[in-house]
């Protein structure tokens, strides 16, 4: 004969990363469930209401955590622990579970991002100090509860949400200063020339390359400083381009080289790192 | 004569004349009704009179004739799948739309978001939504347009900003011109003409959860006066 145990657990409200508070829960209510006392002499098993023993608890060799990272731009960008909106727009997911005693009791991964060895080392060690300070909060709030119950204090779920109070839709307001977004977003604005409007028309550079679209900026982007080196000598290159190509004389060129120079902010949408274009110096000759 | 439960009378007085309308929250059994959702009880004295249960909730439960905003999630043959926060998908005709035949197809892609309503919607069967009413136009159905954030809250905000007359969004609207779509299933839509003003738009309505109408008049005039 054995005991059977089942573990339900209701979710009230999430605002995303909900393996992790589940896993959290499940483990507390495991290693604070108390079973009925049994003895068994033989064959005879005497199982002992509560009030006859002290029920006991269950025997919990380790409490494994589940910490899990979110991975964005191909592995670029790592965030532990995350909310609703950037788990809605993660490229990929890693969950690793490990007890204090740095033990992987579980590692799982999943979306389409190609992890490197050195960043799935790096997460694991993110986890060992995350679960270390989340296994001693547990322990802490374990050993509150007996003691509370000890000295026959109130306890227990209804004890642990403050009355008269609204938390239930309660976010700690980031602090966001908005006194001078005008003054800044105006500063960008007047620095930066509006962006092109999207011509269709290609340019031609050699017979057989062709290009479309370059030169429009997203105002959806914040640039970092990589990303601006990059843009940078994407400008310089395709400026060159854009000069040695005859053929687009129109105010397609024009506007594609005043939104260059001078542009503080460009998001660059383009996957590739260098632009080349094939053959610039020919083509005034050869379309000519 | 009390059974198990205490038996409450709804209206201290005479019994209500003519039909009465039982909403969410209240079910009919037998003689009387029985509630299913915590909240405050409300009555409206106009027609029969409607009584209904005032609750706070953020899950949805698809209900027939709500309009809802859906996420599509997958294209199978000639039905669409959408996500509307359920417990099921959510499926939409693509001959569902203002002036879509056989031939002329709606340009809907895997992402896109779509105000429809639901046609179809009860425990048994998997809710099905049209972008229609029931003359076959369109009123503001369809497929949402680019851009724009969207971002879920709770339901009862939702009715809150559904009311005729709602203050938020009519002070809202003094501080920038914006597009608005508003989901029964707690889901909101917003575009304005910067990403920046969208985002305050959005973290205004949020913070509308739990503030007071004094201190959303003062979050606005910091944000109008600068």
């Amino acid at each position: 004969q054995v005991w059977q145990i089942r573990l339900d657990m209701h979710l009230l409200n999430h605002d995303g990363n909900i393996t992790d508070a589940a896993s959290i829960a499940g483990i507390v209510a495991l290693c604070h469930f108390r079973r009925p006392d049994v003895s068994v002499q033989g064959e005879e098993v005497t199982v002992y209401t509560p009030e006859e023993r002290d029920p006991v608890p269950l025997s919990i060799h380790h409490m494994p955590i589940c910490v899990s990272f979110a991975f964005f731009h191909q592995g670029t960008y790592l965030l532990v622990d995350p909310t609703e909106r950037e788990e809605r727009v993660m490229d990929g997911l890693l969950v690793i579970a490990m007890n204090k005693h740095h033990e992987i009791c579980t590692i799982q991964s999943s979306g389409v991002v190609m992890l490197l060895q050195d960043q799935i080392l790096r997460c694991s060690k993110i986890t060992a100090v995350k679960v270390a300070e989340i296994t001693e909060l547990i322990q802490k709030a374990l050993e509150n509860d007996q003691k509370a119950r000890k000295e026959g204090r109130k306890f227990g779920f209804a004890e642990s949400i403050p009355n008269q109070r609204i938390t239930a839709f309660k976010m700690e307001s980031a602090a966001v200063d908005t006194n001078d977004v005008e003054e800044q977003a105006g500063e960008i604005i007047a620095k930066a020339d509006p962006p092109s409007e999207i011509f269709a028309t290609p340019v031609l550079h050699t017979p057989g390359t062709a290009q479309i679209g370059e030169g429009v900026e997203s105002s959806w982007g914040d640039l970092e400083e990589s990303e601006k080196e990059e843009a940078v000598e994407e400008e310089g290159e395709s400026e060159a381009a854009a000069f040695e190509c005859e053929k687009v004389e129109t105010e397609d060129t024009s506007t594609l080289r005043e939104t260059k120079t001078g542009e503080p902010i460009v998001l660059s949408d383009s996957e590739e790192e260098e632009v080349v274009i094939l053959e610039p110096q020919e083509l005034p000759r050869k379309t000519r | 004569e009390d059974a198990e439960g205490e038996r409450l009378r709804l209206s201290a007085g005479a019994a209500p004349q003519g039909r009465l309308l039982c909403g969410p929250g209240l079910r009919r059994s037998g003689a009387g009704l029985l509630v299913t959702t915590c909240g405050l009880l409300r009555h409206r004295p106009g027609g029969g009179g409607a009584f209904w249960v005032d609750s706070q909730q953020k899950r949805y439960v698809p209900v027939k004739g709500d309009h809802v905003i859906g996420i599509v999630t997958a294209k199978a043959g000639d039905v669409f799948r959408l996500d509307v926060g359920g417990s099921e998908p959510a499926s939409l005709s693509y001959l569902a739309f203002e002036g879509a035949t056989k031939r002329n197809r709606p340009n809907v892609q895997v992402g896109d978001l779509i105000y429809g309503q639901f046609v179809v919607a009860n425990k048994d069967m998997e809710p099905e939504m049209v972008c229609i009413d029931s003359s076959g136009k369109s009123s503001g159905m369809g497929i949402i347009g680019q851009d724009g954030f969207l971002f879920k809250v709770s339901l009862g905000l939702i009715r809150k900003l559904l009311a005729p007359k709602c203050e938020i969004i009519q002070e809202l609207s003094q501080l920038y011109p914006f597009e608005l779509v508003i989901g029964m299933n707690g889901r909101i839509w917003v575009k304005a003409k910067t990403v920046q003003q969208t985002l305050i738009i959005v973290n205004i309505l949020e913070a509308c959860e739990y503030m007071t109408a004094e201190q959303r008049k003062q979050a606005l005039a910091k944000l109008s006066g600068n």
